[in-house]
C-alpha cells in the first residue's frame, strides 16, 4: 500500500531516495502572528491597502473615542464644576461622575427609595431565569422554565406593585377549582365543567370585591387593579373553552389524544394563571407602588421581556392560523397581523394614552404601563407571525405530506416535524425581531414612562449637571447598555444555530 | 355579514355612549374628586430645567412642580400628596382634556386659542418668560439693537424664527439666519462660532448657557422680543377649582410681597398687619370662601415658601441657572408680578 513499493529496487538507482524525507518545518515568518499578518493582512497589494485603509479607519474612529471615553474622562466630582472646561484641563471628556450620580436613577426611575430592594430582587429572579432556561447544560431545565415563566412573573408582579390583597381568596379559590377542573378534563369527564360553573356563582363575589378594592385603591393601583381584573375574566374565558371543547368534543375530527392533550393544556393555562393570581394576592405589608413611579432600566426590561416572552408563543399560533384552512381563523390572523403592521407602534401607544382616557372614566382606564406592555405584546406578535411564517413557507411540501404519511395529527406535525425545522430556518430574522422591539421599548416615553433613555434625556438637562460634555456622555452610557444587550442576544442567538446547524455542515 | 355603515353607527354609538359617560365624570367637581383620591394630579413637563426635573432619587422639583406641590398643601396640608405626570408638548392639552390631571402646571402658553376654543382656563402668569438673544462677551454687543448684521442661529420653523425675523424688520436691522431642525445643533453651532448669536426663550437661553464650555463668555442681553406668559390651566367649567389654583398663586406672591416667609411664617401668625392676618387665616374666612380651610395659605407658605422663595431656589439666585427676576420682580419692584389683595 505504501509508496515505497513502487520504487525501484536497491543499487539500480541509488540517486534515488529510499524513504521519505522529512517534511521542512515552514519558514518562520508563515507560521504564529507573523504569519496570519502574511497570510490575512498582507497576502497582495489590494490586500495591503484595505490594510491600511482599515488601520486608518479604526485608528480614525478609536482614538477619539478612547480619548473620550477613558484618557481625557473625569471620574470624580460632585456636580458640574468636575466637568467644567478649565485652564488646567483644557480638553474635557465624558462627565462619569453624572452616571456614578444618577446610576440609581436610571435603574430604578422614581421607584421610592426605600423600597428599592423590591426591584433588586426582581432583576435578580430575571437574572435566574434567564440563566437557567437559556443555558443548556443547567440542571433540572423543566424547574426552569416552571420558575422563569411561572413563579418569576408572578413574584415580581406581586413584589414591584405590592400584591393585590383583595383578589387573594377569589385567586386560590379560583386555583382549586380550576386544578380540579384539569383533572376531570383530562380524564374526559363531565366534571371539567366545574370551572365553568364556580366560575359564574363567584362572578358576583368578585363584582364585589373589585368594587371594594377601587375604593382602597382610589383608583390609584392602577395596575394592580387592571392585571387583577385582567386575569379573572381570562380564566373565566378559558373555563369556558374548556367546557366548550367537552361540549362539543364529539364533532371535532380529533383523536381522543389529541382531545385530551388540548384540554390538559387549556386547563393547565388556567391553572397557571389561578396560581398567579393566588401568589400575587399575598398580603405581606408591601406598600403599593402606583407603575407611574416605575422608570429607567425596570421599565425598559419589563417591556422588553413582556414583548419577548409572549411574542413567540403567539406569534407561532398567528402563523398557523394565517396558513390555516379554516375560513375564520385564518380571517382573523390576516386582520390581526395586517392591522398591527399596518400601523406605527409609536401611534398605538399614542391613541391608548390620549384617546382612551376620553371614552372611558379615568379611574376605570387601564394602567399606562398596562396599556404599553398590551400593545407591545400585540405588536412583536404580529411581527413575529410573519417571520414564522416565512419559515414555515420555506419546508418543502414534502415534509408535511411526509408527516401526514405518518399518520401525524395536525399539532403532532407541527410539533415534531414542522416547528422544529421552520424555527431553526428562522432564528436570525426571530432574533432580529427581538432587538427591534428592544430598542422600540424607548417608544413607550409616549405614554409618559420613564424608560431607560428617558432617564438619560431627564437627567442630562439638569442645570445641576449641564457641563459640555454631559449629554454626549449620557448618550454613551445608553449605548454601551443597549449595545451590550443587544449583542448578548446576537451572540446566544448564534450559538443556537451553529447547533441546531451541525446536521447541515457536511 | 354586518354592511359597513351599520357597523360604523354601531362604532359611532359606542364612541357617543364613551364619550357621555366620560363628560360625566368630567362634570363631578375637580376638588371633591381631589378630596375623595387624596391627591392632586398635577401634568408636568417632562423635563425643563429648573421647572420640572427629577432629581436623582427621581422626585420631581421646580417652580412648576412646586406651585403643585402648593395647591396640595393648600387641600392637604400636605405638599407631598400629588401625583405627577409628565406630559409631553404633543399630549399635554389631551392629558387635561381627558381629565387625566386636574391641573397643567407646564411652561403653557397663555394664548387666546388655549384659553377659548380649546376649553382651558389660565391661572395666574406664573412666570413672564419671552425670547432674547444669547451673544459672546467678546462681541462687545450690549442690547438687542446692535446685531444689525450678525448672524443668529435659531430652531427650525418654531415661532421663535418669526419672531426673529419681526423684531429684526421693525427696528430695520439686517439679519443673517442660521437655522438648524434641533434646538442642541443650533446651540452648537453658536457655541462652535458658525453664529454671533443664539436665540430661544430667554429661561432656555440660561440652562443652554451652563453647558458652554465658558460660561462666564456668554452674556444674555436684556431684551426680551416676545410675550410668552407661563401660566397654569384648569378645563372650562369648574370654577371652585380655578379659583383655587388662581389663588394659591395669588397667596404666594402676597406673601412675598408681605414679607412672610416660610421661615417667619409661624412668627407672622403674630402679626399686627392686618394684612398677613388676612393672609395666614387669623382674620376673616378667606380660606372658607374659596372651598378651603381658613389656614389654606399658611400650609402653602409653611410647605415651600413664598413665590421668591420658590424663585430663587429653582432658577434664580440660588439655582445654578440664575435667572434674573426682570419682568419676574413683584410689581412693587418694577417687575409685572401682581396679585389682588385677600379681604
Amino acid at each position: 500500500m505504501t509508496d515505497m513499493s513502487a520504487l525501484p529496487p536497491t543499487g539500480l538507482v541509488n540517486y534515488v531516495r529510499r524513504d521519505a524525507a522529512q517534511p521542512l518545518p515552514p519558514p518562520a515568518n508563515m507560521t504564529g502572528w507573523q504569519g496570519w499578518v502574511r497570510e490575512n493582512l498582507l497576502s497582495g497589494p489590494f490586500n495591503i491597502a484595505m490594510t491600511i485603509i482599515s488601520a486608518f479607519l479604526l485608528y480614525w474612529i478609536f482614538a477619539p473615542l478612547l480619548n473620550f471615553t477613558i484618557f481625557h474622562a473625569v471620574w470624580t466630582g460632585a456636580d458640574r464644576e468636575a466637568c467644567l472646561i478649565t485652564e488646567a484641563r483644557p480638553v474635557v471628556g465624558a462627565c462619569w461622575p453624572f452616571i456614578t450620580e444618577r446610576l440609581q436613577y436610571f435603574i430604578y426611575g422614581s421607584y421610592p427609595l426605600d423600597e428599592r430592594w423590591r426591584p433588586t430582587i426582581f432583576f435578580a429572579l430575571l437574572l435566574v431565569s434567564v440563566a437557567w432556561v437559556l443555558w443548556l447544560n443547567a440542571p433540572r431545565r423543566d424547574i426552569g422554565m416552571l420558575f422563569a415563566f411561572v413563579f418569576t412573573p408572578a413574584v415580581s408582579y406581586w413584589l414591584l406593585t405590592g400584591g393585590n390583597p383583595a383578589f387573594a381568596l377569589v385567586g386560590v379559590l379560583a386555583l382549586a377549582i380550576d386544578a380540579a377542573g384539569a383533572v376531570f378534563g383530562t380524564v374526559g369527564s363531565i366534571l371539567s365543567a366545574i370551572p365553568f360553573i364556580g366560575w359564574i356563582l363567584a362572578l358576583p363575589f368578585n363584582a364585589v370585591d373589585r368594587a371594594l378594592n377601587l375604593i382602597a385603591n382610589g383608583g390609584i393601583g392602577g395596575l394592580r387593579e387592571a392585571l387583577g381584573r385582567g386575569f379573572f375574566w381570562f380564566d373565566l374565558l378559558i373555563s369556558a373553552a374548556a367546557l366548550a371543547a367537552y361540549v362539543f368534543r364529539n364533532r371535532i375530527r380529533y383523536t381522543e389524544a389529541d382531545f385530551r392533550t388540548a384540554l390538559t393544556t387549556i386547563l393547565g393555562v388556567a391553572v397557571a394563571f389561578g396560581l398567579f393570581v393566588g401568589v400575587t394576592g399575598l398580603d405581606a405589608g408591601l406598600k403599593p407602588v402606583p407603575t407611574n413611579l416605575w422608570g429607567g432600566v425596570l421599565i425598559s426590561l419589563i417591556v422588553a421581556f413582556v414583548g419577548i416572552v409572549f411574542s413567540l408563543p403567539c406569534g407561532i399560533l398567528l402563523a398557523l392560523g394565517r396558513r390555516s384552512k379554516m375560513p375564520a381563523v385564518k380571517l382573523f390572523s390576516v386582520i390581526l397581523i395586517e392591522f398591527v403592521r399596518g400601523v406605527p407602534f409609536i401611534t398605538v401607544l399614542f391613541m391608548a394614552s390620549n384617546m382612551l382616557p376620553l371614552f372611558v372614566p379615568e379611574q376605570y382606564a387601564p394602567d399606562k404601563l398596562l396599556r404599553a406592555l398590551i400593545a407591545a405584546a400585540i405588536f412583536a406578535s404580529a411581527y413575529m407571525a410573519e417571520v414564522v411564517r416565512a419559515g414555515l413557507q420555506a419546508l418543502p411540501k414534502g415534509q408535511y405530506e411526509g408527516a401526514m404519511a405518518m399518520g401525524l395529527g395536525y399539532w403532532q406535525m407541527m410539533r415534531l416535524i414542522i416547528l422544529p425545522q421552520a424555527l431553526k430556518v428562522t432564528i436570525p430574522n426571530i432574533v432580529n425581531t427581538y432587538i427591534g422591539l428592544f430598542k422600540d421599548t424607548t417608544l413607550v416615553v409616549v405614554v409618559g414612562l420613564f424608560d431607560f433613555l428617558k432617564t438619560i434625556e431627564a437627567a442630562r438637562i439638569d442645570p445641576k449637571w449641564a457641563a459640555p460634555t454631559t449629554s454626549a456622555t449620557g448618550y454613551m452610557f445608553a449605548a454601551i447598555f443597549y449595545f451590550i444587550c443587544c449583542y448578548a442576544m446576537s451572540r446566544y442567538a448564534k450559538a443556537t444555530e451553529e447547533r441546531l446547524g451541525k446536521a447541515d455542515k457536511r | 355579514m354586518m354592511s359597513g355603515s351599520r357597523i360604523a353607527l354601531f362604532a359611532a354609538a359606542a364612541l357617543a355612549m364613551g364619550g357621555t359617560a366620560a363628560l360625566a365624570q368630567g362634570r363631578t367637581a375637580t376638588l371633591d374628586a381631589v378630596k375623595q383620591r387624596g391627591q392632586v394630579i398635577c401634568g408636568v413637563n417632562t423635563g425643563l430645567p429648573g421647572f420640572s426635573l427629577p432629581d436623582r432619587q427621581g422626585n420631581w422639583s421646580g417652580m412648576d412642580v412646586d406651585f403643585c406641590r402648593s395647591i396640595a398643601a393648600a387641600i392637604f396640608n400636605d405638599p407631598a400628596k400629588v401625583r405627577f405626570v409628565p406630559t409631553s408638548s404633543v399630549n399635554r392639552f389631551a392629558t387635561l382634556q381627558s381629565g387625566e390631571v386636574d391641573v397643567l402646571s407646564r411652561n403653557v402658553t397663555w394664548t387666546l386659542s388655549r384659553d377659548t376654543s380649546l376649553g382651558f382656563n389660565f391661572g395666574p402668569v406664573t412666570y413672564y418668560d419671552g425670547q432674547g438673544f444669547m451673544v459672546r462677551k467678546s462681541l462687545g454687543a450690549k442690547s438687542a439693537r446692535d446685531l444689525s448684521g450678525a448672524t443668529v442661529c435659531v430652531n427650525q420653523g418654531s415661532t421663535t424664527e418669526l419672531n426673529l425675523a419681526d423684531f429684526f424688520r421693525t427696528n430695520n436691522m439686517q439679519l443673517k439666519v442660521v437655522s438648524f431642525p434641533t434646538g442642541e445643533e443650533s446651540v452648537k453651532a453658536y457655541e462652535s462660532g458658525r453664529c454671533d448669536s443664539f436665540t430661544t426663550d430667554v429661561s432656555g437661553l440660561y440652562a443652554e448657557r451652563l453647558k458652554m464650555a465658558n460660561v462666564s463668555d456668554h452674556i444674555i442681553l436684556p431684551e426680551i422680543i416676545s410675550k410668552e406668559p407661563l401660566a397654569p390651566a384648569v378645563r372650562h367649567g369648574d370654577d371652585q377649582w380655578f379659583d383655587i389654583v388662581r389663588w394659591v398663586q395669588f397667596a404666594l406672591l402676597n406673601a412675598e410681597e408681605l414679607g412672610v416667609t416660610r421661615a417667619n411664617v409661624d412668627e407672622q401668625l403674630k402679626s399686627t398687619n392686618p394684612d398677613i392676618r388676612r393672609l395666614l387665616g387669623v382674620e376673616g374666612k378667606y380660606g372658607e370662601a374659596i372651598s378651603l380651610t381658613n389656614d389654606w395659605a399658611y400650609r402653602v407658605i409653611k410647605a415651600n415658601g413664598n413665590y421668591g422663595e420658590s424663585f430663587d431656589r429653582n432658577i434664580g439666585a440660588n439655582s445654578p441657572l440664575k435667572i434674573e427676576r426682570g419682568l419676574n420682580a413683584l410689581w412693587s419692584k418694577g417687575g409685572l408680578q401682581f396679585a389682588p389683595p385677600i379681604r
